[in-house]
């Protein structure tokens, strides 16, 4: 496990993602709404749509993405599923210094 | 801040759903701390009946366990009833002593059982039929005697009859009235019930008075043994369940001195006329002169009280009306509404005696107010739908008395095989064909989790949830489990989404009215509870803002869906696929040549022809979007927007251009008719056709917008379908020229864009409103007609290619990947290198 530095934090849109390649899996990391930064693996627990691609809403705990595909909703902080769907996205943690996003990886 | 403190008496259903509903819209205000006189958490008890004819169990009609209080942080009191309401101090007192101070009350004492005034009404074996005790009475009595005698033939007396029997007992019914269930059904109805039940092996005394009930001789202080009539008869009966009716109990009320008047008196707010600091809800209150003993008004009650007792107050009650069904196994009976009719109202009638089938609509003024059926009911929550909406039905005035699949084949929620009977259904029968989910296990989710309302069945097992094409089948499943808790809601009249009590029409009329200009303008003027609302409702907003307020709107492309996000339409496995725009289905060899190279350099998996005469490629992953774009519009193409709620293909045929049997120029028109609609937003995808002749070969009758030509001009249709459910589209008028066709198309697609509301396709629109208002305004009045057109057309001016909007820096840049390199020898802290290009 090491801290990996990312991206300016003005490269993830407000309330959108991008998405970070390393050896091989693909990790999704949002910047939500006050500038918070979360990250999960890029695959919803349900049939794998790429997270990273949906919308972003919430703040805080309640931060949240809503898969692409089927609109199920995964919370940001821990990456469980929204009741009543079940199931749980690898979580990474993240940090914000000096306006740079970091990766725990 | 000091958590405000809410004490409510009464754990039932109407209760605790108002207690739900403030936990979930806010759940820091209040301290909460729940009465209830009996014994258990809160149960479902419109189940009860069920469980009494052992079909269910206690376990399954729970619906907030013990635990559940703990887990939320609820004090619950159960057990302890409360005598005594001090409004001064603000302290409500229970029997054993037990006292709490409130900010604020809420009563929901329920009713009950009305006991007329018999003499042995105090004799052992004599119950009402309220609540679980009684239900368990019932039960033991069943397995320990033999003769029953309900009083009371109403819906719940009929229940507890049939329970009983099938436990094993002779039961007969007395009632008063002439018939049974007369404040449901009219004579015809009851008595093809009463035979029915009578074929169970149910008696009845109709128009009977009960006038005492006897003990055995040898035991005057024992348990009743006889039932004895006016008249004189007498009815051998171990067990004597009263069923004569409910009163709302306001004696706690009354005590506290609250104006109660056949319940206690609350306002549109379910506040107390008497003390605003004191709300009620459920079967104890009286609302502008009703009580009302079924359960779903009670849940709108609670919902407006949640609402106000979390401080939004918008929400308003404003009466119910109401539906029954009778929860007898094998025995359908359905009412909703004004079932009798006045003078002044139509009967239509099918009365099939022998077949057991019957069923009265009654009509005022082309409206359906009341319903009645026998034998088959699958089409009861459709009728109630109507009534309680208030919809026009002249135009299907004819085909009404069949059923929801003849009367409105539009509307397109019959199910996917077309099936619309969910009662007749088997439990292995799939009802959701897109996400393959079965009768069995909807009936048993709503069983199980206590499910009333369609949100909440899409929700836990995801029928109707994705197409919606079996919406009415999931609601006839719901409405024949729940029996008349459920209630269906008028979709138009519902929020938006979870984070608003807004509706889409008041969200629209907001963001015309004070010219809101941004999400966060909105959210702020309505009061959004969120911070930044969620999937459902910031789509909408961005729609509602940009088609009201062209070239001023802020466009937020984070409040899009995927697909208008990346103008590309995401794949299962998270690929994209790209659609050029080729005007009217037309290309060229050097459009060909430059999509064939794009494909093999971007290693493009699937090339496929669409629908909609484009050429689809299919698995192109994000990271390549912004090159391949830039190929395809180095050789003149432009976005497809194949993705997007926007105008998708105009369809041509070859027409006069080409065809012998062309009498238009179909091409022509279709391409002209394209490049004036292009970079449309609209409501839901809009596609379009041109035919040069009636042959139709570019199928101009299911599509949104159809051109037909004829031979002195063009023929218009709207509001058509190909999808989900075929529909037909609708003739909206015949012109002469193409700029008329360009007009009239302009003009009725502006009107959806203004009035649509979102994720509303034009045949749900026109349904809606109405053709003939359509025609209103885009046919007859040609001042109206050129005003949508040029507002349409100003909306449209210098419409940009997303395509290439998408090339300039920062955005190409946020649809790469970020690469991280592991560098060996790195130190643990991590300075690896990242990549952001």
């Amino acid at each position: 496990m090491a801290w990996q530095k990312v991206c300016p934090l003005e490269e993830i849109p407000l309330l959108g993602a991008r998405v970070v390649e390393h050896r091989g899996e693909r990790i999704a990391v949002f910047r939500a709404e006050g500038d918070t930064v979360f990250a999960l693996r890029d695959a919803c627990p349900h049939l794998g749509g790429p997270l990273s691609q949906g919308i972003v809403s919430g703040s805080g705990e309640n931060a949240r993405v809503t898969c692409p595909l089927h609109g199920w909703n995964i919370g940001l902080a821990s990456g469980e599923a929204c009741a009543p769907d079940e199931g749980c996205a690898r979580h990474y943690p993240t940090r914000l210094a000096s306006g740079e996003v970091w990766l725990e990886l | 801040m000091r958590k405000q403190r809410l004490v409510m008496v009464g754990n039932g259903m109407a209760g605790m759903k108002t207690i739900e509903e403030i936990l979930k819209h806010a759940p820091d205000v209040f301290d909460i701390t729940v009465f209830g006189a009996e014994p258990h958490g809160n149960y479902n008890r419109i189940l009860l009946s069920p469980v009494l004819a052992g079909e269910m169990t206690l376990a399954d009609i729970m619906l907030n366990d013990l635990d559940w209080y703990s887990a939320n942080g609820i004090t619950l009191h159960a057990g302890r009833k409360v005598v005594e309401v001090d409004r001064v101090r603000r302290v409500v007192r229970s029997e054993d002593g037990t006292e709490e101070g409130y900010d604020r009350l809420l009563l929901a004492t329920g009713s009950n059982p009305f006991i007329p005034p018999v003499p042995g009404r105090e004799l052992e074996g004599v119950i009402a039929y309220r609540d679980i005790a009684d239900t368990e009475t019932m039960i033991e009595a069943a397995c320990n005697y033999r003769h029953a005698v309900v009083i009371g033939g109403g819906l719940l007396g009929l229940e507890a009859a049939n329970g009983l029997i099938l436990r094993g007992m002779e039961v007969t019914v007395v009632h008063l009235g002439e018939w049974i269930m007369e404040r449901q059904l009219d004579r015809p109805a009851a008595e093809m019930l009463q035979a029915s039940l009578e074929a169970k092996g149910m008696r009845f005394r109709l128009g009977a008075q009960t006038e005492a009930l006897l003990p055995a001789a040898d035991d005057p202080a024992g348990r009743v043994a006889a039932v004895r009539l006016a008249g004189g008869e007498t009815i051998a009966a171990d067990l004597v369940v009263m069923s004569a009716g409910i009163r709302p109990n306001t004696a706690l009320a009354e005590s506290a001195r609250l104006h109660c008047d056949r319940g206690i008196v609350v306002t549109d707010t379910m506040q107390t006329v008497t003390d605003p600091r004191i709300y009620a809800v459920g079967e104890c209150v009286s609302h502008r002169g009703v009580a009302y003993g079924l359960v779903a008004p009670l849940f709108d009650q609670a919902r407006v009280c949640a609402n106000h007792l979390a401080g939004f107050g918008i929400g308003r009650y404003e009466g119910s009306v109401t539906s029954t069904k009778l929860k007898v196994t094998g025995v359908d009976v359905f009412s909703a509404g004004d079932f009798m009719g006045a003078e002044d109202c139509d009967n239509i009638v099918l009365h099939d005696r022998a077949g057991g089938r019957y069923k009265k609509l009654v009509l005022k003024d082309d409206r359906l107010i009341g319903a009645v059926m026998v034998g088959d009911t699958s089409d009861g929550s459709w009728y109630f739908q109507l009534v309680r909406e208030g919809r026009n039905i002249a135009a299907m005035r004819d085909q009404l008395m069949f059923g929801q699949s003849f009367a409105q084949s539009q509307l397109g929620d019959a199910g996917h095989q077309g099936q619309n009977q969910a009662a007749l259904l088997p439990d292995s029968a799939e009802v959701c064909g897109c996400n393959g989910v079965c009768k069995g296990t909807i009936v048993k989710a709503i069983k199980e989790k206590g499910l009333f309302s369609l949100d909440e069945v899409r929700k836990h097992t995801k029928a109707s949830s994705s197409c919606g094409s079996c919406t009415g089948l999931v609601e006839q499943i719901l409405a024949s489990t729940v029996g008349g808790a459920y209630q269906a809601v008028d979709k138009h009249a519902k929020p938006v989404c979870g984070c608003t009590d807004h509706t889409h029409a008041e969200v629209r009329a907001a963001i015309r009215e004070h010219k809101l200009l941004s999400i966060p303008a909105v959210m702020k003027a309505l009061d959004w509870k969120t911070p930044n609302g969620c999937a459902t409702c910031r789509p909408a907003l961005n729609y509602y803002l940009v088609s009201t307020w062209p070239h001023e709107a802020e466009d937020d492309p984070q409040s899009r869906f995927i697909n208008e996000r990346a103008h590309a339409n995401i794949q299962k496995d998270g690929t994209y696929s790209v659609v050029p725009r080729m005007w009217g289905g037309l290309t060229t060899p050097a459009e060909l040549r430059a999509i064939a190279d794009a494909a093999e350099k971007y290693q493009v998996p699937t090339v496929k022809v669409t629908g909609g005469q484009r050429i689809d490629l299919l698995g192109v992953k994000k990271d390549d979007l912004p090159a391949i774009w830039a190929d395809l519009g180095k050789a003149g193409m432009v976005s497809g927007h194949a993705y997007g709620k926007s105008l998708r293909t105009v369809k041509t045929c070859v027409g006069a251009e080409h065809c012998r049997f062309g009498t238009q120029h179909s091409m022509r028109t279709g391409v002209n008719l394209e490049k004036m609609l292009f970079g449309m937003w609209s409501p839901h995808k809009v596609k379009l056709a041109v035919s040069g002749c009636p042959r139709n070969c570019a199928e101009s009758g299911i599509k949104d917008v159809g051109v037909i030509g004829v031979d002195s001009g063009f023929e218009i249709y709207v509001a058509g379908n190909g999808g989900i459910k075929t529909e037909v589209a609708q003739f909206l008028c015949k012109v002469a020229t193409e700029e008329d066709v360009k007009e009239m198309t302009g003009a009725f697609l502006q009107l959806y864009r203004e009035e649509g509301f979102y994720l509303e396709r034009t045949c749900h629109y026109v349904e809606r409103v109405g053709l003939d208002y359509v025609k209103r305004l885009v046919v007859e009045d040609a001042d109206s007609r050129r005003e949508l057109h040029e507002r349409l057309l100003y909306a449209l001016k210098d419409a940009p290619d997303p395509w290439a909007e998408q090339q300039v820096q920062p955005l190409a840049r946020h649809y790469k990947t970020i690469q991280i390199h592991d560098l060996s020898g790195e130190s643990s802290h991590g300075m690896a290198e990242s990549v952001s290009a």
